[in-house]
């Protein structure tokens, strides 16, 4: 879009938000109560659902068993009426195989794999608005927790961006699509380790260190505000159990 | 599709509640569980419903796209149905495996839609033999706790209740094609026809209404009726390994039908009444 400004000279973005500001996340563990682990989130109107089923014994051929610890297997599919144009297939093309694998690397460092044999987790997104693999990442963390699956820490994670010399954390569809640097960031956050980063499109270094702290900061947000979702449902829980 | 394992001692104890007219759960053999639906839970399509029926949970959303009407029926839209078997319902659907079940899924719907009066198609035109619209209907299977049919087929329906098709002007004799100035300005489908699946499945010597994965566990076969509002029974068809008497083919239909009216009363009035919430209505989705 000709003179769409994604930063204006007051320092607000095309939805009004700050450089720094997250859209608004709204979550919610246990949304299947047949699978073992499920949550869902909202940021802005990116929704992502994910599932986890596990640990279990392995599917298929007994081949692939790693003999000390878990296997963790992920399948990211978005669903056809998710984007603006309908997708004829929702996972099997390029894109999602390789958001899958991005993910199985992100909780292959955060699971302990080696208290299980195996484990599986199926992430679905619904609908897309930008930041789809922070959404699916932080909707897994979750997931992974409702099912009771021990890890290192949170993984959060966020994308960040960079325009007139500035920063932006949690970019939408529209700054996504605008075609600036784009970094995606999952972050365990006690350690401050970073367990994926992935840049695309060309960022000069001096400004990468300013990008990169924008999208760990906004990931510390996002723990918080996942840390708080768990408690809740940890809090709703047991006052249902009666303790 | 989703399968449970059970003992035979628990079979046993399901089929003879079933000839008491007493379910696992406490229900008669024609009762539903508890439904709940929700419409425009997906904002950038044209209608979106959402389904949960025990603990089963569809999704189905509708894109209107622009299309050249079929040469058979040059005057008429169409519809194109696609189902999604999503691995979080069973790790079995993972990859290609959720593909036969969605396959013979989509076909059924095929089927209870392809006669003359289930949708009004025409309204759907835009200029003869040159552009119509399309509905893509798109279903998602996000849980699978029995039933699937019944669902997905109360799932299509009030998604079809809730799209709204912006209306295009086309000036006389120019191809032009332009969107109508006003944004509300839709044509709506009109859902009275539309027709729901019952399905019954056999158990023992009776036949129960929206079986769980348990119950269809116990059943050897199960009849599907495709049933309108007025009771009109468009599509059946039956389902499962075992075979049926042809007495109780007659005695099924007749609680698909009855069965069947009731449904669509129910459905009708939810919808009607979360409609007149106006679009201010919370919007609950998966958060509730």
């Amino acid at each position: 879009m000709a003179g769409l400004e994604l930063l204006s000279d007051q320092g607000y973005r095309v939805d009004g938000r700050r450089a720094g500001e997250l859209r608004k996340i709204q979550a919610r563990m246990g949304v299947f109560a047949q699978a073992d682990g499920s949550a869902y989130i909202e940021q802005g109107n990116t929704k992502a659902l994910a599932v986890v089923y596990g640990p279990h014994e392995i599917r298929g051929s007994r081949a692939r068993a790693l003999p000390d610890r878990a296997l963790v297997n992920c399948q990211y599919s978005s669903a056809t009426f998710s984007t603006g144009e309908r997708k004829r297939r929702p996972h099997g093309d390029r894109k999602s195989c390789e958001m899958g694998l991005q993910l199985r690397q992100t909780f292959e460092a955060a699971i302990l794999t080696q208290l299980h044999p195996r484990s599986q987790i199926d992430i679905y997104v619904l609908q897309a608005d930008g930041g789809t693999y922070a959404a699916c990442v932080n909707a897994a963390t979750l997931a992974v927790l409702d099912a009771g699956i021990p890890m290192r820490d949170f993984v959060c994670a966020c994308s960040a961006g960079f325009v007139d010399g500035t920063a932006l954390a949690d970019l939408s569809h529209v700054e996504e699509a605008a075609g600036g640097p784009q970094l995606a960031l999952a972050l365990l956050p006690a350690s401050g380790q970073i367990a994926l980063l992935e840049m695309d499109a060309r960022l000069h270094e001096d400004h990468l260190e300013r990008v990169l702290e924008a999208a760990a900061q906004a990931a510390r947000d996002v723990h918080t505000l996942l840390d708080r979702v768990v408690r809740q449902h940890v809090r709703e829980a047991s006052i249902l159990l009666g303790d | 599709m989703a399968s449970v394992t059970l003992s035979e001692a628990e079979k046993v104890y399901i089929v003879h509640g079933v000839q008491e007219d007493l379910r696992v759960d406490g229900r008669g053999c024609e009762d539903y569980r508890c439904v709940e639906v929700e419409t425009d839970v997906v904002s950038n399509t044209s209608g979106s419903a959402r389904v949960k029926l025990g603990h089963t949970d569809i999704l189905v959303g509708v894109k209107a796209e622009m299309g050249t009407p079929k040469l058979e029926k040059p005057n008429e839209g169409y519809l194109e149905f696609f189902v999604d078997c999503s691995a979080s319902a069973t790790p079995e659907f993972e990859g290609r495996g959720g593909d036969d079940l969605g396959t013979e899924i989509a076909n059924t719907l095929y089927r209870i839609f392809n006669n003359k009066s289930s949708v009004d198609l025409k309204t759907l035109c835009i200029s003869p033999r040159e552009h119509c619209w399309v509905l893509y209907v798109d279903v998602l299977l996000l849980e699978c706790g029995g039933n699937l049919f019944d669902a997905i087929s109360i799932a299509v329906k009030a998604a079809l209740f809730n799209t709204r098709v912006r209306v295009l002007e086309d000036e006389e004799g120019s191809k032009d094609i332009e969107l109508s100035d006003d944004p509300y300005d839709c044509i709506r489908l009109s859902v009275e026809n539309v027709p729901c699946i019952v399905t019954l499945c056999k158990i023992g010597y009776r036949h129960v209404v929206d079986a769980t994965l348990q119950e269809e566990a116990c059943s050897l076969a199960s009849l599907l009726v495709s049933v309108t509002s007025k009771g009109v029974v468009t599509c059946m068809r039956k389902v499962g390994k075992g075979s049926l008497d042809p007495e109780s083919i007659f005695e099924m239909m007749e609680t698909g039908k009855r069965v069947g009216k009731v449904l669509h009363a129910s459905l009708q009035s939810v919808v009607h009444k979360e409609e007149s919430l106006g679009p201010k209505r919370q919007k609950v989705g998966f958060l509730g």
